[in-house]
């Protein structure tokens, strides 16, 4: 049984509609990236996935149980967990209050105050400050620990590199080893390619709201990747199509 | 001397004024509505103890514990039932409906109480005249200071519970990002409906104060939500504890303007309001926070 | 898609039928003196009082986005300033109109000031706003506080002709505020209007001058429900602070623009009229009465926030007064009008 089965899914954004009837499944301990321009709906689709966005049509299974009208509190609860784009933490709180007020999703487990600071350790010095005077990387390393405290079994993680220096976005990925090779399930948004090949098993790419590219990132050249991200391909050219 | 007992008396008075401000400014900063229907809740609560006083026996205090408890169900259900779908409404729509709701309250109580001025000062004896005679001119009532104190300790609890307790943490973020809150496990909803319910909780409290310490009727409700508006925004922005500073401003100036004139004061009350809110409006810039107690409402 | 054949139509057949039919009533309403009888007479300018209170407070709150609660205060001192201009010695009827006027000029300051506070705050800032003003009427003598004062000057008319000639003051405002309303928004007010509604920040960045804009349509609403208060003294001839001043006002004004139509033109007078009717029947019931007012208000917003006429507008399309403009594409398509809901204006 897949972990996380989404079935002809339809999300709207507005008038506009995001994603359009993507199906797709993943295996528990897969790492999954999801790749496409911006705008392909990739976003919506984690935010769905997560019960941050009503869905008008299509479903979500998780762990074997339907949870296409669960809010996303409860979503959390079953171990659904996501790091949002652009980090989305609570300013006036303190880095230390944003970790622990994931204790609410009531998921005991590995991940500790404690874990999440060996995780990310140039958040030990900051554990009493306002996430709001944090740096990109810090932000992002509390964002992606509130997400770990709620113990998941899936998580997602929105475009973590956004906004960081190359550098900083290499110490995030090292400090994201311990979680890629650790068999958590994971899928995340991002743009660099490359890295997206390298560290993921699994490659969906997205145009225009559909899937138009899914394979074993072994068996996917860049070049296959990159057709069908801007839609060259024939796989492309059917999306855009009406 | 008998300017510092006015001085004396208005301090006092701030206590009550910070305790019904506070249910404005907490439900203000978490859920960013102003609710117009607030003075007519707490008169509402005053009316309760009323009957339960005038009609049962049951002396006010004892029915608070009463009436705190059936407040705090309210204030659930109005978050529920109204200001839940208000705030998704846009900005103007939780002014519109809790006016609204306001008129329904004040002309219900009209409709079952009339419009005799009552006051539960008859109810709890000697209490609300007892004082201390600190010097010839100074007395200082066994009320006024119990209110007063009631405003601390009420103000302090918050703070405690905001800063430290889980639910107070949770109350915090849903109010700087209430989309966010549930990716960590929050439910948004639920926990507006607590603030709210331990709002009106505060409300009730004021209403007792209220009735205790002088006369009310139907109509009160609105005079005291701007008497509880004035001490908020007097106080300002920052922690709680602005609350009590802007009672306590808003009650002094009071009382030193009825010295001058009868209307004095609330002449001298509404002319210290403006000129704070003229002072921070353009001395501040207009970016800056008027009502917010955590710090953070947009 | 061709863009080049896409017309703005500002008229159509029934908004210029409707403009025709409106100036219509209006000249046989200005013969309604010698056509009905006192009592009707009476009615009706109550019932165009009601329509310039509806009016205006739809023009502050439904097209300047400033909800406010103490709009009591320029009902108040409209009636205050009627009563010290006619003391001063002023012809009555010029009192009415200059008193107006005057409270203009007056909300003018207080515009600055009370237009850089946010929604809510606003909102009860005006409430104080009217509770200072009311003490501050009740300071002078000639009011007598609470005791209030008559117009006496109007006792020097016959009584037939002070309903005539109030009631002609008040078509007059009534007129003149619907008039100066429609042009100001057929007027690049109107889209300035229209862009600060959607979005503040937005309109300012596309060089929408927001301030003036909403200190104008406060202005005008002031002006407005001074007026009103005023043609309300001309009426009942008593000044009693409290009654002018009272927050009622509000709460009557706030009912007849939620349930008529918040933010559209033909709205307010729609429930201006349902108001008036509902007055007639049912203000006898005394407080039963205010209750449902406020129960209707709070189910209007809630429920039913664009009012009866918003909901009207939304399901038929059905603009009478031309104050919007349409998107007409060429044959072929279907036309823009209900593709593109925010293309249309007003």
């Amino acid at each position: 049984m897949s972990l996380l089965a989404v079935e002809h899914l339809d999300v709207r954004h507005g008038l506009l509609q995001a994603v359009r009837g993507v199906s797709f499944a993943i295996e528990r301990g897969e790492t999954i990236a999801l790749v496409g321009a911006n705008g392909a709906g990739k976003t919506t689709l984690l935010r769905a996935i997560a019960g941050a966005h009503p869905v008008a049509g299509g479903r979500v299974t998780f762990n074997g149980a339907e949870v296409t009208k669960a809010p996303s509190y409860q979503r959390v609860g079953f171990g659904i967990a996501l790091v949002p784009e652009g980090r989305r933490l609570f300013a006036q709180m303190s880095v230390e209050e944003n970790l622990t007020l994931a204790r609410a999703a009531g998921r005991a487990g590995a991940w500790t105050i404690e874990a999440v600071m060996e995780a990310f350790p140039n958040l030990r010095a900051r554990r009493h400050a306002r996430a709001g005077t944090l740096s990109g990387g810090e932000q992002q390393a509390t964002a992606i620990g509130r997400a770990l405290m709620t113990n998941p079994e899936l998580l997602m993680l929105d475009e973590v590199s956004l906004g960081l220096s190359p550098l900083v976005v290499e110490r995030v990925y090292a400090s994201l080893q311990i979680l890629l090779t650790s068999g958590t399930t994971i899928i995340l948004v991002e743009q660099d390619l490359s890295r997206a090949l390298r560290v993921s098993g699994r490659v969906l790419c997205m145009l225009e709201g559909k899937i138009v590219l899914e394979g074993r990132a072994a068996d996917l050249t860049r070049e296959q990747v990159t057709e069908a991200y801007f839609g060259l391909g024939k796989a492309g050219r059917e999306a855009i199509l009406p | 001397m008998i300017w510092f007992n006015q001085i004396v008396q208005g301090v006092l008075l701030g206590g009550y004024y910070a305790l019904i401000a506070c249910g404005l400014s907490f439900m203000y900063s978490v859920m960013g509505i102003i609710n117009i229907a607030h003075g007519s809740f707490a008169v509402l609560a005053a009316y309760a103890l009323f009957v339960l006083a005038d009609r049962f026996g049951v002396s006010p205090f004892l029915g608070l514990l009463l009436v705190l408890p059936a407040m705090a169900v309210i204030g659930w259900a109005l978050q529920r039932l109204i200001l839940q779908r208000s705030a998704r409404a846009g900005v103007l729509v939780p002014i519109l409906s809790t006016f609204g709701l306001s008129i329904v309250i004040d002309n219900l109580l009209f409709e079952q109480f009339g419009a005799d001025t009552r006051s539960l000062a008859p109810y709890i004896g000697s209490f609300s005249y007892d004082s201390w005679s600190l010097t010839d001119d100074i007395d200082v009532g066994y009320l006024s200071v119990l209110v007063f104190a009631a405003a601390v300790v009420v103000l302090g609890s918050l703070h405690f519970f905001l800063s430290r307790t889980p639910l107070g943490r949770a109350i915090r973020a849903t109010s700087e990002d209430p989309d966010t809150v549930g990716l960590v496990g929050i439910n948004a909803r639920r926990v507006n409906a607590i603030a709210t319910a331990i709002a009106m909780a505060t409300v009730g409290l004021a209403g007792a104060a209220l009735a205790m310490r002088a006369t009310f009727d139907p109509y009160a409700g609105g005079p005291h939500l701007i008497f509880a508006f004035e001490a908020a925004v007097i106080g300002g922005a920052g922690s709680l504890w602005g609350t009590l500073l802007g009672g306590v401003v808003l009650g002094v100036a009071q009382n030193i303007g009825a010295q001058i004139n009868p209307q004095g004061f609330f002449i001298a009350g509404h002319a210290v309001f403006l000129a704070v809110l003229f002072a921070r409006l353009y001395l501040g810039g207009r970016g800056s926070l008027l009502l917010s107690t955590l710090g953070r409402r947009a | 898609m061709n863009l080049d054949n896409i017309t703005v139509e500002r008229w159509s057949r029934l908004s210029i039928g409707s403009v025709a039919a409106s100036v219509a009533v209006i000249l046989l309403l200005a013969a309604g003196p010698r056509l009905f009888d006192a009592n009707v007479i009476d009615q009706l300018t109550t019932l165009f009082i009601y329509v310039i209170l509806a009016v205006t407070w739809n023009a502050l709150a439904g097209y300047g986005g400033l909800v406010s609660i103490g709009q009591q205060a320029f009902f108040g001192l409209g009636a205050y300033g009627a009563v010290r201009l006619a003391d001063a010695g002023v012809s009555v009827y010029v009192a009415l109109v200059l008193s107006a006027l005057v409270v203009g000029l007056v909300a003018l300051p207080i515009s600055a000031f009370m237009l850089r506070l946010r929604t809510g705050e606003f909102a009860i800032g005006m409430w104080v706003v009217a509770a200072l003003t009311h003490l501050l009427v009740n300071l002078d003598t000639l009011v007598r506080g609470e005791t209030g004062t008559s117009l006496i000057a109007l006792n020097a008319y016959a009584a037939e002709t002070r309903h005539a000639l109030t009631y002609w003051t008040a078509l007059g405002g009534m007129t003149a505020m619907l008039g100066i309303l429609f042009a100001l928004l057929r007027s690049p007010l109107g889209a300035a209007v229209q862009a600060i509604r959607d979005d503040d920040d937005a309109a300012a960045s596309v060089g929408v001058r927001v301030m003036r804009t909403k200190r104008i349509i406060f202005v005008l609403a002031a002006v407005g429900i001074a007026l009103a208060g005023a043609l309300w003294l001309a009426t009942t001839i008593t000044f009693q602070p409290k009654t002018y001043f009272s927050v009622q006002w509000t709460a009557y004004m706030i009912f007849m623009v939620l349930v008529g139509g918040l933010g559209t033109f033909e709205g307010p007078i729609l429930g201006a009229v349902i108001f008036f009717a509902i007055e007639a029947w049912f203000g006898q019931t005394g407080v039963w009465y205010l209750v449902g007012l406020g129960a209707a208000a709070l189910s209007f917003a809630l429920f039913l926030p664009r009012g009866i006429w918003g909901w009207v507008d939304a399901h038929v399309g059905l603009r009478l007064l031309p104050v919007g403009r349409t998107l007409r594409m060429p044959l072929g398509a279907s036309e823009a009008r209900d593709q593109i809901p925010r293309f249309r204006g007003g």
